[in-house]
Protein backbone atom coordinates (compact mmCIF):
# COMPACT_ATOMS: atom_id res chain seq x y z
CA UNK A 1 0.00 0.00 0.00
CA UNK A 2 1.22 3.52 -0.79
CA UNK A 3 2.45 5.48 2.22
CA UNK A 4 0.54 8.69 2.89
CA UNK A 5 2.22 11.76 1.42
CA UNK A 6 3.39 13.95 4.32
CA UNK A 7 2.62 17.27 2.63
CA UNK A 8 -0.95 16.32 1.91
CA UNK A 9 -1.33 14.88 5.35
CA UNK A 10 -0.25 18.17 6.90
CA UNK A 11 -2.73 20.05 4.76
CA UNK A 12 -5.47 17.61 5.85
CA UNK A 13 -4.50 18.10 9.46
CA UNK A 14 -4.80 21.88 9.23
CA UNK A 15 -8.08 21.32 7.47
CA UNK A 16 -9.61 19.75 10.54
CA UNK A 17 -7.79 21.95 13.05
CA UNK A 18 -4.60 21.20 14.93
CA UNK A 19 -6.30 18.97 17.50
CA UNK A 20 -8.24 16.97 14.89
CA UNK A 21 -11.45 18.56 16.05
CA UNK A 22 -14.14 18.67 13.36
CA UNK A 23 -15.40 22.15 12.43
CA UNK A 24 -18.00 23.39 14.88
CA UNK A 25 -20.27 24.42 11.99
CA UNK A 26 -20.40 20.81 10.77
CA UNK A 27 -21.27 19.48 14.23
CA UNK A 28 -24.04 22.04 14.62
CA UNK A 29 -25.35 21.43 11.11
CA UNK A 30 -25.53 17.64 11.54
CA UNK A 31 -27.18 17.80 14.96
CA UNK A 32 -29.69 20.35 13.66
CA UNK A 33 -30.41 18.14 10.66
CA UNK A 34 -31.18 15.23 13.01
CA UNK A 35 -33.39 17.41 15.19
CA UNK A 36 -35.25 18.71 12.13
CA UNK A 37 -35.82 15.19 10.87
CA UNK A 38 -37.17 14.08 14.25
CA UNK A 39 -39.47 17.08 14.56
CA UNK A 40 -40.70 16.64 11.00
CA UNK A 41 -41.49 12.97 11.55
CA UNK A 42 -42.90 13.41 15.04
CA UNK A 43 -45.19 16.39 14.58
CA UNK A 44 -46.70 15.85 11.15
CA UNK A 45 -48.18 12.46 11.97
CA UNK A 46 -49.58 10.24 9.23
CA UNK A 47 -49.08 12.55 6.28
CA UNK A 48 -45.45 13.11 7.22
CA UNK A 49 -43.07 13.85 4.32
CA UNK A 50 -40.77 11.30 5.96
CA UNK A 51 -43.29 8.61 5.02
CA UNK A 52 -42.56 9.15 1.34
CA UNK A 53 -38.87 8.74 2.04
CA UNK A 54 -39.59 5.56 4.00
CA UNK A 55 -41.55 4.15 1.09
CA UNK A 56 -38.81 5.05 -1.37
CA UNK A 57 -36.21 3.36 0.86
CA UNK A 58 -38.49 0.35 1.08
CA UNK A 59 -38.70 0.10 -2.70
CA UNK A 60 -34.90 0.01 -2.85
CA UNK A 61 -33.98 -2.06 0.20
CA UNK A 62 -37.05 -4.32 0.34
CA UNK A 63 -36.06 -6.46 -2.67
CA UNK A 64 -32.46 -6.57 -1.39
CA UNK A 65 -33.71 -7.90 1.96
CA UNK A 66 -35.87 -10.45 0.16
CA UNK A 67 -32.80 -11.55 -1.80
CA UNK A 68 -30.56 -11.73 1.27
CA UNK A 69 -33.13 -13.67 3.30
CA UNK A 70 -33.64 -16.03 0.36
CA UNK A 71 -29.90 -16.60 0.10
CA UNK A 72 -29.56 -17.35 3.81
CA UNK A 73 -32.69 -19.48 4.17
CA UNK A 74 -31.18 -22.69 2.67
CA UNK A 75 -28.41 -22.58 5.28
CA UNK A 76 -30.81 -21.90 8.12
CA UNK A 77 -33.00 -24.73 6.87
CA UNK A 78 -30.20 -27.31 6.59
CA UNK A 79 -31.39 -29.21 9.68
CA UNK A 80 -34.87 -29.40 8.14
CA UNK A 81 -33.59 -31.04 4.95
CA UNK A 82 -32.96 -34.20 6.87
CA UNK A 83 -36.60 -34.34 7.87
CA UNK A 84 -38.44 -33.22 4.73
CA UNK A 85 -37.87 -32.65 1.04
CA UNK A 86 -38.69 -29.01 1.59
CA UNK A 87 -40.31 -28.45 -1.78
CA UNK A 88 -43.22 -26.26 -2.78
CA UNK A 89 -45.81 -28.96 -2.12
CA UNK A 90 -44.79 -29.08 1.52
CA UNK A 91 -45.16 -25.35 1.79
CA UNK A 92 -48.68 -25.44 0.36
CA UNK A 93 -49.64 -28.30 2.69
CA UNK A 94 -48.25 -26.35 5.59
CA UNK A 95 -50.28 -23.28 4.67
CA UNK A 96 -53.45 -25.31 4.19
CA UNK A 97 -52.92 -26.81 7.62
CA UNK A 98 -52.31 -23.35 8.98
CA UNK A 99 -55.56 -22.12 7.53
CA UNK A 100 -57.51 -25.07 8.88
CA UNK A 101 -55.91 -24.79 12.31
CA UNK A 102 -56.69 -21.11 12.43
CA UNK A 103 -60.35 -21.64 11.68
CA UNK A 104 -60.67 -24.53 14.10
CA UNK A 105 -58.96 -22.62 16.86
CA UNK A 106 -61.43 -19.79 16.37
CA UNK A 107 -64.25 -22.30 16.70
CA UNK A 108 -62.84 -24.16 19.68
CA UNK A 109 -61.63 -21.21 21.72
CA UNK A 110 -63.82 -20.64 24.71
CA UNK A 111 -66.48 -18.68 22.87
CA UNK A 112 -69.98 -18.84 24.13
CA UNK A 113 -71.67 -21.18 21.63
CA UNK A 114 -74.83 -19.15 21.21
CA UNK A 115 -72.93 -15.95 20.72
CA UNK A 116 -70.75 -17.70 18.19
CA UNK A 117 -73.72 -18.92 16.20
CA UNK A 118 -75.22 -15.46 16.31
CA UNK A 119 -71.95 -13.93 15.27
CA UNK A 120 -71.39 -16.42 12.49
CA UNK A 121 -74.89 -15.82 11.25
CA UNK A 122 -74.29 -12.10 11.13
CA UNK A 123 -71.02 -12.32 9.32
CA UNK A 124 -72.37 -14.94 6.91
CA UNK A 125 -75.30 -12.66 6.17
CA UNK A 126 -72.91 -9.85 5.48
CA UNK A 127 -71.02 -12.12 3.13
CA UNK A 128 -67.76 -11.57 4.93
CA UNK A 129 -67.41 -14.91 6.65
CA UNK A 130 -64.62 -16.03 4.36
CA UNK A 131 -61.31 -14.28 4.58
CA UNK A 132 -58.49 -15.25 2.31
CA UNK A 133 -54.83 -15.47 3.27
CA UNK A 134 -51.85 -14.30 1.23
CA UNK A 135 -48.84 -16.36 2.34
CA UNK A 136 -45.61 -14.47 2.96
CA UNK A 137 -42.25 -14.96 4.60
CA UNK A 138 -40.46 -12.73 7.08
CA UNK A 139 -37.33 -11.38 5.39
CA UNK A 140 -36.17 -8.73 7.85
CA UNK A 141 -36.51 -8.13 11.58
CA UNK A 142 -35.97 -4.84 13.34
CA UNK A 143 -33.25 -5.23 16.00
CA UNK A 144 -34.16 -4.91 19.68
CA UNK A 145 -31.72 -1.97 19.74
CA UNK A 146 -34.37 0.01 17.89
CA UNK A 147 -36.84 -0.81 20.70
CA UNK A 148 -39.66 -1.34 18.22
CA UNK A 149 -40.94 -4.72 17.08
CA UNK A 150 -41.40 -4.57 13.34
CA UNK A 151 -40.64 -7.05 10.57
CA UNK A 152 -40.46 -6.93 6.78
CA UNK A 153 -42.40 -9.55 4.78
CA UNK A 154 -41.85 -10.46 1.15
CA UNK A 155 -45.36 -9.66 -0.11
CA UNK A 156 -46.42 -6.16 -1.08
CA UNK A 157 -48.92 -4.14 -3.06
CA UNK A 158 -48.50 -6.43 -6.08
CA UNK A 159 -49.73 -9.36 -3.96
CA UNK A 160 -52.86 -7.45 -2.98
CA UNK A 161 -51.65 -6.06 0.36
CA UNK A 162 -52.47 -2.62 1.69
CA UNK A 163 -51.91 -0.91 5.07
CA UNK A 164 -54.02 -1.99 8.08
CA UNK A 165 -54.42 -5.62 7.14
CA UNK A 166 -54.24 -8.35 9.80
CA UNK A 167 -51.21 -10.64 9.81
CA UNK A 168 -51.52 -14.11 11.39
CA UNK A 169 -49.61 -17.37 11.45
CA UNK A 170 -50.69 -20.86 12.43
CA UNK A 171 -50.39 -20.04 16.15
CA UNK A 172 -52.40 -16.83 16.17
CA UNK A 173 -52.23 -13.07 15.73
CA UNK A 174 -48.89 -11.65 14.56
CA UNK A 175 -49.67 -7.99 13.90
CA UNK A 176 -50.87 -5.57 11.25
CA UNK A 177 -49.47 -4.13 8.05
CA UNK A 178 -48.08 -0.62 8.57
CA UNK A 179 -47.01 0.30 5.04
CA UNK A 180 -46.47 -1.48 1.77
CA UNK A 181 -44.09 -1.10 -1.12
CA UNK A 182 -44.53 -2.88 -4.44
CA UNK A 183 -42.92 -6.14 -3.28
CA UNK A 184 -42.58 -5.88 0.51
CA UNK A 185 -44.56 -4.75 3.51
CA UNK A 186 -43.65 -3.61 7.02
CA UNK A 187 -45.59 -5.32 9.81
CA UNK A 188 -46.05 -3.94 13.33
CA UNK A 189 -46.01 -6.88 15.74
CA UNK A 190 -48.65 -6.94 18.49
CA UNK A 191 -45.92 -6.96 21.16
CA UNK A 192 -44.63 -3.56 20.00
CA UNK A 193 -45.13 -0.89 22.67
CA UNK A 194 -47.10 1.22 20.17
CA UNK A 195 -49.50 -1.62 19.35
CA UNK A 196 -53.05 -1.62 20.74
CA UNK A 197 -55.45 -4.45 19.86
CA UNK A 198 -59.03 -4.93 20.97
CA UNK A 199 -59.20 -8.26 22.79
CA UNK A 200 -61.99 -10.46 24.08
CA UNK A 201 -61.59 -13.02 26.84
CA UNK A 202 -62.92 -16.23 25.33
CA UNK A 203 -64.67 -17.58 28.43
CA UNK A 204 -66.41 -14.45 29.70
CA UNK A 205 -66.76 -12.49 26.42
CA UNK A 206 -65.43 -9.45 28.28
CA UNK A 207 -63.67 -6.96 26.05
CA UNK A 208 -60.53 -4.98 26.73
CA UNK A 209 -57.45 -3.45 25.18
CA UNK A 210 -54.24 -5.36 24.57
CA UNK A 211 -51.10 -3.24 24.84
CA UNK A 212 -47.72 -4.52 23.67
CA UNK A 213 -44.86 -4.44 26.15
CA UNK A 214 -42.20 -3.99 23.51
CA UNK A 215 -39.84 -6.82 24.43
CA UNK A 216 -38.91 -9.48 21.93
CA UNK A 217 -37.64 -12.96 22.73
CA UNK A 218 -38.75 -15.06 25.65
CA UNK A 219 -40.30 -12.12 27.45
CA UNK A 220 -42.67 -11.06 24.67
CA UNK A 221 -45.78 -10.16 26.67
CA UNK A 222 -49.02 -8.26 26.24
CA UNK A 223 -51.03 -6.41 28.86
CA UNK A 224 -54.83 -6.68 28.84
CA UNK A 225 -56.92 -3.94 30.42
CA UNK A 226 -60.58 -4.86 30.62
CA UNK A 227 -63.15 -2.18 29.96
CA UNK A 228 -65.44 -3.54 32.67
CA UNK A 229 -63.12 -3.10 35.63
CA UNK A 230 -65.18 -5.22 38.02
CA UNK A 231 -64.46 -8.45 36.13
CA UNK A 232 -61.53 -10.54 37.26
CA UNK A 233 -60.13 -12.55 34.33
CA UNK A 234 -59.11 -16.12 35.14
CA UNK A 235 -55.64 -17.52 34.55
CA UNK A 236 -55.37 -19.72 31.47
CA UNK A 237 -58.30 -18.12 29.65
CA UNK A 238 -57.54 -17.51 26.01
CA UNK A 239 -57.93 -14.10 24.45
CA UNK A 240 -59.08 -13.51 20.88
CA UNK A 241 -59.34 -10.30 18.85
CA UNK A 242 -62.75 -8.67 18.90
CA UNK A 243 -62.13 -7.12 15.54
CA UNK A 244 -62.60 -3.73 14.00
CA UNK A 245 -65.15 -2.27 11.67
CA UNK A 246 -64.82 -3.87 8.19
CA UNK A 247 -61.91 -5.99 9.41
CA UNK A 248 -59.24 -3.27 9.44
CA UNK A 249 -56.78 -3.26 11.04
CA UNK A 250 -57.78 -6.44 12.89
CA UNK A 251 -60.28 -9.11 11.89
CA UNK A 252 -62.25 -10.69 14.72
CA UNK A 253 -61.79 -14.06 16.37
CA UNK A 254 -58.05 -14.54 15.85
CA UNK A 255 -56.45 -16.16 18.91
CA UNK A 256 -53.87 -13.89 20.56
CA UNK A 257 -52.68 -15.58 23.74
CA UNK A 258 -53.60 -16.93 27.14
CA UNK A 259 -53.75 -15.09 30.46
CA UNK A 260 -50.69 -15.91 32.54
CA UNK A 261 -50.96 -13.43 35.42
CA UNK A 262 -53.58 -11.08 36.83
CA UNK A 263 -52.78 -7.94 38.81
CA UNK A 264 -55.31 -5.84 40.67
CA UNK A 265 -54.62 -2.13 40.80
CA UNK A 266 -55.50 -1.18 44.38
CA UNK A 267 -55.68 2.52 43.64
CA UNK A 268 -58.40 2.58 40.98
CA UNK A 269 -59.70 -0.96 41.35
CA UNK A 270 -58.92 -1.94 37.77
CA UNK A 271 -57.57 -5.31 36.65
CA UNK A 272 -54.49 -5.80 34.52
CA UNK A 273 -53.84 -9.21 33.02
CA UNK A 274 -50.56 -10.29 31.43
CA UNK A 275 -51.08 -12.27 28.22
CA UNK A 276 -48.65 -14.90 27.02
CA UNK A 277 -48.94 -14.73 23.21
CA UNK A 278 -49.42 -17.97 21.25
CA UNK A 279 -47.01 -16.79 18.55
CA UNK A 280 -43.26 -17.23 19.07
CA UNK A 281 -42.10 -13.79 17.92
CA UNK A 282 -38.43 -14.73 18.12
CA UNK A 283 -38.85 -17.35 15.39
CA UNK A 284 -41.30 -15.82 12.93
CA UNK A 285 -41.08 -17.14 9.41
CA UNK A 286 -44.20 -18.13 7.49
CA UNK A 287 -47.14 -15.77 7.99
CA UNK A 288 -50.46 -15.12 6.28
CA UNK A 289 -51.95 -11.73 5.54
CA UNK A 290 -55.75 -11.58 5.77
CA UNK A 291 -57.17 -10.10 2.57
CA UNK A 292 -60.77 -9.82 1.35
CA UNK A 293 -61.91 -12.92 -0.50
CA UNK A 294 -61.28 -12.68 -4.22
CA UNK A 295 -58.33 -10.28 -3.98
CA UNK A 296 -56.17 -9.94 -7.11
CA UNK A 297 -52.72 -11.22 -6.26
CA UNK A 298 -49.53 -12.26 -8.04
CA UNK A 299 -49.26 -15.37 -5.87
CA UNK A 300 -51.54 -18.18 -4.73
CA UNK A 301 -54.22 -16.94 -2.31
CA UNK A 302 -55.60 -19.41 0.23
CA UNK A 303 -59.37 -19.05 0.40
CA UNK A 304 -61.37 -19.65 3.57
CA UNK A 305 -62.49 -23.10 2.42
CA UNK A 306 -58.87 -24.17 2.06
CA UNK A 307 -58.74 -23.98 -1.74
CA UNK A 308 -55.95 -22.25 -3.58
CA UNK A 309 -56.78 -19.51 -6.01
CA UNK B 1 -14.05 12.39 -1.97
CA UNK B 2 -15.19 11.56 -5.49
CA UNK B 3 -18.57 9.96 -6.32
CA UNK B 4 -17.06 6.49 -6.77
CA UNK B 5 -15.59 6.56 -3.26
CA UNK B 6 -18.83 7.86 -1.81
CA UNK B 7 -20.60 5.02 -3.60
CA UNK B 8 -18.23 2.49 -2.02
CA UNK B 9 -18.88 3.91 1.45
CA UNK B 10 -22.64 3.80 0.77
CA UNK B 11 -22.29 0.21 -0.42
CA UNK B 12 -20.46 -0.79 2.78
CA UNK B 13 -23.22 0.75 4.89
CA UNK B 14 -25.93 -0.92 2.79
CA UNK B 15 -24.33 -4.36 3.06
CA UNK B 16 -24.04 -3.89 6.83
CA UNK B 17 -27.70 -2.84 7.03
CA UNK B 18 -29.01 -5.80 5.01
CA UNK B 19 -26.91 -8.30 6.98
CA UNK B 20 -28.13 -6.75 10.22
CA UNK B 21 -31.80 -6.88 9.23
CA UNK B 22 -32.08 -10.08 7.21
CA UNK B 23 -29.27 -12.44 8.25
CA UNK B 24 -28.31 -11.79 11.86
CA UNK B 25 -31.84 -12.16 13.32
CA UNK B 26 -31.28 -15.92 12.95
CA UNK B 27 -28.54 -15.72 15.59
CA UNK B 28 -30.04 -12.87 17.62
CA UNK B 29 -29.95 -13.13 21.39
CA UNK B 30 -33.10 -11.71 22.99
CA UNK B 31 -33.75 -10.02 19.66
CA UNK B 32 -30.52 -8.02 19.90
CA UNK B 33 -28.26 -8.30 16.84
CA UNK B 34 -24.77 -6.92 16.29
CA UNK B 35 -24.98 -3.32 15.08
CA UNK B 36 -22.88 -3.70 11.93
CA UNK B 37 -23.73 -0.21 10.66
CA UNK B 38 -22.26 1.21 13.87
CA UNK B 39 -19.11 -0.86 13.33
CA UNK B 40 -18.74 0.62 9.83
CA UNK B 41 -19.03 4.14 11.26
CA UNK B 42 -16.45 3.38 13.97
CA UNK B 43 -14.11 1.88 11.34
CA UNK B 44 -14.42 5.05 9.28
CA UNK B 45 -13.73 7.17 12.35
CA UNK B 46 -10.59 5.23 13.26
CA UNK B 47 -9.18 5.49 9.74
CA UNK B 48 -10.44 8.89 8.57
CA UNK B 49 -11.13 10.92 11.70
CA UNK B 50 -14.16 12.55 13.24
CA UNK B 51 -15.24 14.86 10.39
CA UNK B 52 -15.69 12.13 7.80
CA UNK B 53 -17.17 9.71 10.34
CA UNK B 54 -19.79 12.22 11.45
CA UNK B 55 -21.01 12.78 7.90
CA UNK B 56 -20.99 9.05 7.18
CA UNK B 57 -22.69 8.43 10.54
CA UNK B 58 -25.46 10.85 9.67
CA UNK B 59 -26.06 9.23 6.30
CA UNK B 60 -25.93 5.71 7.74
CA UNK B 61 -28.24 6.70 10.58
CA UNK B 62 -30.84 8.16 8.23
CA UNK B 63 -30.66 4.93 6.22
CA UNK B 64 -31.21 2.82 9.34
CA UNK B 65 -34.09 5.13 10.35
CA UNK B 66 -35.90 4.85 7.03
CA UNK B 67 -35.13 1.43 5.51
CA UNK B 68 -37.72 -1.26 6.32
CA UNK B 69 -38.65 -2.56 8.84
CA UNK B 70 -37.78 0.59 10.83
CA UNK B 71 -40.77 2.44 12.25
CA UNK B 72 -39.37 4.67 14.99
CA UNK B 73 -39.14 8.46 14.71
CA UNK B 74 -36.67 9.21 11.89
CA UNK B 75 -33.43 10.95 12.88
CA UNK B 76 -32.82 9.03 16.11
CA UNK B 77 -30.16 6.67 14.77
CA UNK B 78 -28.75 9.57 12.72
CA UNK B 79 -28.21 11.59 15.90
CA UNK B 80 -26.72 8.58 17.71
CA UNK B 81 -24.28 7.85 14.86
CA UNK B 82 -23.21 11.52 14.55
CA UNK B 83 -22.18 11.30 18.21
CA UNK B 84 -20.48 7.94 17.60
CA UNK B 85 -18.53 9.40 14.68
CA UNK B 86 -17.46 12.36 16.80
CA UNK B 87 -16.38 10.36 19.84
CA UNK B 88 -14.72 7.51 17.94
CA UNK B 89 -12.90 10.01 15.73
CA UNK B 90 -11.58 11.94 18.73
CA UNK B 91 -10.50 8.79 20.59
CA UNK B 92 -8.81 7.28 17.55
CA UNK B 93 -6.74 10.32 16.58
CA UNK B 94 -4.15 9.73 19.28
CA UNK B 95 -1.60 7.74 17.30
CA UNK B 96 -1.85 4.56 15.30
CA UNK B 97 -4.79 2.40 16.37
CA UNK B 98 -3.88 -0.83 18.13
CA UNK B 99 -6.20 -3.81 18.59
CA UNK B 100 -6.89 -2.74 22.17
CA UNK B 101 -7.76 0.86 21.37
CA UNK B 102 -10.03 -0.24 18.52
CA UNK B 103 -11.84 -2.70 20.82
CA UNK B 104 -12.20 -0.04 23.51
CA UNK B 105 -13.44 2.48 20.94
CA UNK B 106 -16.04 0.01 19.66
CA UNK B 107 -17.25 -0.77 23.19
CA UNK B 108 -17.51 2.93 24.10
CA UNK B 109 -19.17 3.84 20.79
CA UNK B 110 -21.65 1.00 21.00
CA UNK B 111 -22.61 1.94 24.56
CA UNK B 112 -22.91 5.63 23.72
CA UNK B 113 -24.73 5.11 20.43
CA UNK B 114 -27.34 2.66 21.71
CA UNK B 115 -27.81 4.68 24.92
CA UNK B 116 -28.33 7.92 23.03
CA UNK B 117 -30.84 6.16 20.78
CA UNK B 118 -32.66 4.85 23.86
CA UNK B 119 -32.55 8.26 25.56
CA UNK B 120 -33.96 10.05 22.52
CA UNK B 121 -36.75 7.46 22.64
CA UNK B 122 -37.42 8.30 26.30
CA UNK B 123 -37.55 12.02 25.49
CA UNK B 124 -39.84 11.52 22.49
CA UNK B 125 -41.93 8.81 24.25
CA UNK B 126 -41.26 6.52 21.25
CA UNK B 127 -41.94 3.86 22.47
CA UNK B 128 -42.62 4.17 26.22
CA UNK B 129 -40.24 1.67 27.82
CA UNK B 130 -38.68 1.27 31.24
CA UNK B 131 -35.04 1.98 32.07
CA UNK B 132 -34.12 -1.65 33.06
CA UNK B 133 -35.39 -2.91 29.69
CA UNK B 134 -33.34 -0.28 27.88
CA UNK B 135 -30.23 -0.97 29.94
CA UNK B 136 -30.39 -4.71 29.28
CA UNK B 137 -30.59 -4.18 25.51
CA UNK B 138 -27.74 -1.64 25.61
CA UNK B 139 -25.44 -4.05 27.48
CA UNK B 140 -26.23 -7.02 25.24
CA UNK B 141 -25.57 -4.93 22.16
CA UNK B 142 -22.20 -3.79 23.52
CA UNK B 143 -21.20 -7.44 24.00
CA UNK B 144 -22.36 -8.32 20.47
CA UNK B 145 -20.47 -5.43 18.89
CA UNK B 146 -17.25 -6.23 20.74
CA UNK B 147 -17.51 -9.92 19.76
CA UNK B 148 -17.98 -9.02 16.09
CA UNK B 149 -15.17 -6.41 16.08
CA UNK B 150 -12.28 -8.78 15.19
CA UNK B 151 -14.21 -9.99 12.14
CA UNK B 152 -15.66 -6.74 10.85
CA UNK B 153 -13.34 -3.87 11.80
CA UNK B 154 -10.19 -5.10 9.94
CA UNK B 155 -12.28 -5.42 6.75
CA UNK B 156 -13.88 -2.00 7.14
CA UNK B 157 -10.61 -0.28 8.06
CA UNK B 158 -8.76 -1.85 5.11
CA UNK B 159 -11.54 -0.70 2.80
CA UNK B 160 -11.43 2.91 4.01
CA UNK B 161 -7.60 2.86 3.76
CA UNK B 162 -7.76 1.56 0.20
CA UNK B 163 -10.34 3.97 -1.14
CA UNK B 164 -8.49 7.06 0.08
CA UNK B 165 -5.04 6.26 1.51
CA UNK B 166 -3.79 9.84 1.26
CA UNK B 167 -6.50 11.08 3.63
CA UNK B 168 -6.16 8.37 6.26
CA UNK B 169 -5.29 9.78 9.67
CA UNK B 170 -1.91 8.41 10.79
Amino acid sequence: MRRPDLGRERRWRTDVGSSGQPPRALVVALVLACATLMTLDRSTGDSSPVDGARRAMGEVYGPVEVGAAGAVRPFVAIPEWFRSRGDMRDEIDELEAENAALRSSVNTSGYDRNKLAEYDGLTAAAGTLGYALVPARVVGMGPSQSFSSTVTIDAGASSGLSPDMTVVNNDGLVGRVLRVTRTTATVLLVIDADSVVGGRVGDSMEIGMLHGRGVLGDEGRLDLELIDQSVVPARGDSVVTWGSESGAPYVSGVPVGSISKVFANVRDGSQRAVIDPFVDFGALDLVGVVVPSGTESDRAVIEADGSLQ
Amino acid sequence: MNPLRALLAALAVSVALVLQVSVFPYVAWQGVVPNLVLLVVVGAAVVRGAQFAMVLGFAAGVLLDLAPPADHVAGRWALAFVLVGYVAGRVAQHGRPTATTVLATVAASSFLGTSLFALSGLVLRDPPLTIPDLLQVVLVSVVWDVVLTPFVLPLVMTMFHRIEPERAVQ
